[in-house]
């Protein structure tokens, strides 16, 4: 679900840390460094990286295309390849029996059967295309804001995983604690009262 | 700062002690927009109610009980009878209208994630700049939803920490959960 979907979801974060020189280079450094790779032709399973919300199956960061008035806007995309077990079971019956008959052998190793099954994955992944999801971003740099439009707890990870290798800034998920502890602008005495702080029972 | 890690489950309890009292809040009557200026709304009346879907837990007894009301018009006296066996809110679905807008969206405690936010209206894109313009609002509408929520937790957690809870705040919602009896 993206940011111009009719119903979106929405995780909250804090960017952790500043740039010391321009925003938009480091930004435009981040997003070309880490920009999603095609694996369509290729064995490879999964991508992620980052793409332009305007165009997110043709990658375009040009002319800082990604701000938008005060905000910067961008996209991860995913693509992952999924093979149905039971095509995998057919090649890889396939491909055994074949080896066999050419070995003239009754039987594999375990060794054998695991690098067989390894080569039967690679060359049905060179022939499916990978499935592409996109997950909006909108980052506020001036107030360390980060929305991402998403509720889902893999795509949350990468997209922790890959803002840290990209920027170089840590992100913070704002949850109950996250939200009370940098949010909600508390007094020192506040904070040691929620450090030790314990469930409330409403019930009589 | 603590582990986040760590502190994402020891403090779940405050994410669903808030969507409590924010129920507490809207049923009565309570909820006073913040104090915006210069975005254009600041003057618009607003309002927030309770939406299509509350769900309450108790983890007081041993496991976990689940008590899901959803519907349009659904009655929320079971919730209250949940409240009072020891059930707090842990998903809570609203409406918030300012002025002529109206946004609808689910908060859930544990994480304080939003989903199924629906927008007041959306906007016709027919060229590149309309594009650009109607995410820019997109943009702006939802930041009100974001700055709604972090205004309310930001007054319920200032609440929760403050020495008057036990004796005022407590004292009124549990007021508000037994006044049926």
């Amino acid at each position: 679900m993206g940011l111009r979907s009719s119903t979106v979801s929405l995780t909250r974060y804090k960017v952790n840390g500043k740039f010391e020189g321009s925003v938009t280079e480091a930004v435009l450094k981040g997003l070309r460094s880490f920009c999603i790779t095609d694996i369509d032709e290729d064995d490879t399973e999964k991508s992620v990286g980052w793409t332009s919300w305007e165009t997110p199956y043709q990658p375009d960061f040009s002319g800082s295309s990604f701000m938008l008035g005060t905000y910067m806007v961008f996209s991860m995309r995913i693509d992952k390849k999924t093979l149905p077990p039971k095509t995998i079971n057919k090649h890889y019956t396939l491909a055994m029996e074949k080896k066999l008959a050419e070995d003239g052998r009754a039987f594999l190793s375990g060794n054998e059967k695991k690098l067989l099954k390894e080569s039967v994955v690679q060359l049905l992944n060179k022939r499916i295309p990978a499935t592409p999801n996109v997950y909006d971003i909108v980052w506020s740099y001036e107030d360390s804001r980060l929305w991402f439009f998403s509720n889902l707890k893999a795509a949350n990870e990468e997209l922790e995983s890959l803002f840290l290798k990209s920027f170089q800034l840590s992100l913070i998920r704002i949850f109950p604690y996250t939200g009370a502890y940098l949010l909600s602008n508390l007094t020192d005495p506040e904070k040691d009262t929620l450090a030790t702080l314990t469930p409330t029972l409403f019930r009589k | 700062m603590l582990d986040l890690a760590l502190a994402y489950t020891r403090y779940r309890f405050l994410g669903n002690e808030f969507l409590t009292w924010l129920w507490y809040l809207v049923e009565n009557d309570k909820y006073t927009p913040a104090a915006h200026g210069g975005d254009g709304n600041a003057d618009a009346p607003a309002s927030l109610q309770v939406g299509n879907r509350l769900v309450l837990e108790n983890r007081q007894q041993e496991g976990l009980e689940t008590i899901t009301i959803k519907g349009d018009d659904a009655g929320l006296e079971e919730g209250i009878l949940a409240l009072r066996k020891g059930a707090l809110v842990s998903e809570i679905n609203l409406k918030y209208t300012l002025g002529p807008q109206q946004w609808t969206f689910t908060l859930k405690g544990e994480s304080l994630n939003v989903s199924n936010l629906k927008f007041p209206e959306p906007t016709l894109v027919e060229t590149r700049q309309d594009l650009e313009a109607a995410t820019l609002d997109r943009i702006f509408m939802t930041e009100k939803v974001v700055d709604l929520i972090e205004d309310l937790y930001t007054r319920f957690v200032k609440q929760r920490l403050s020495p008057r809870w036990e004796s005022e705040v407590l004292a009124d919602i549990r007021q508000w959960i037994y006044s049926g009896t």
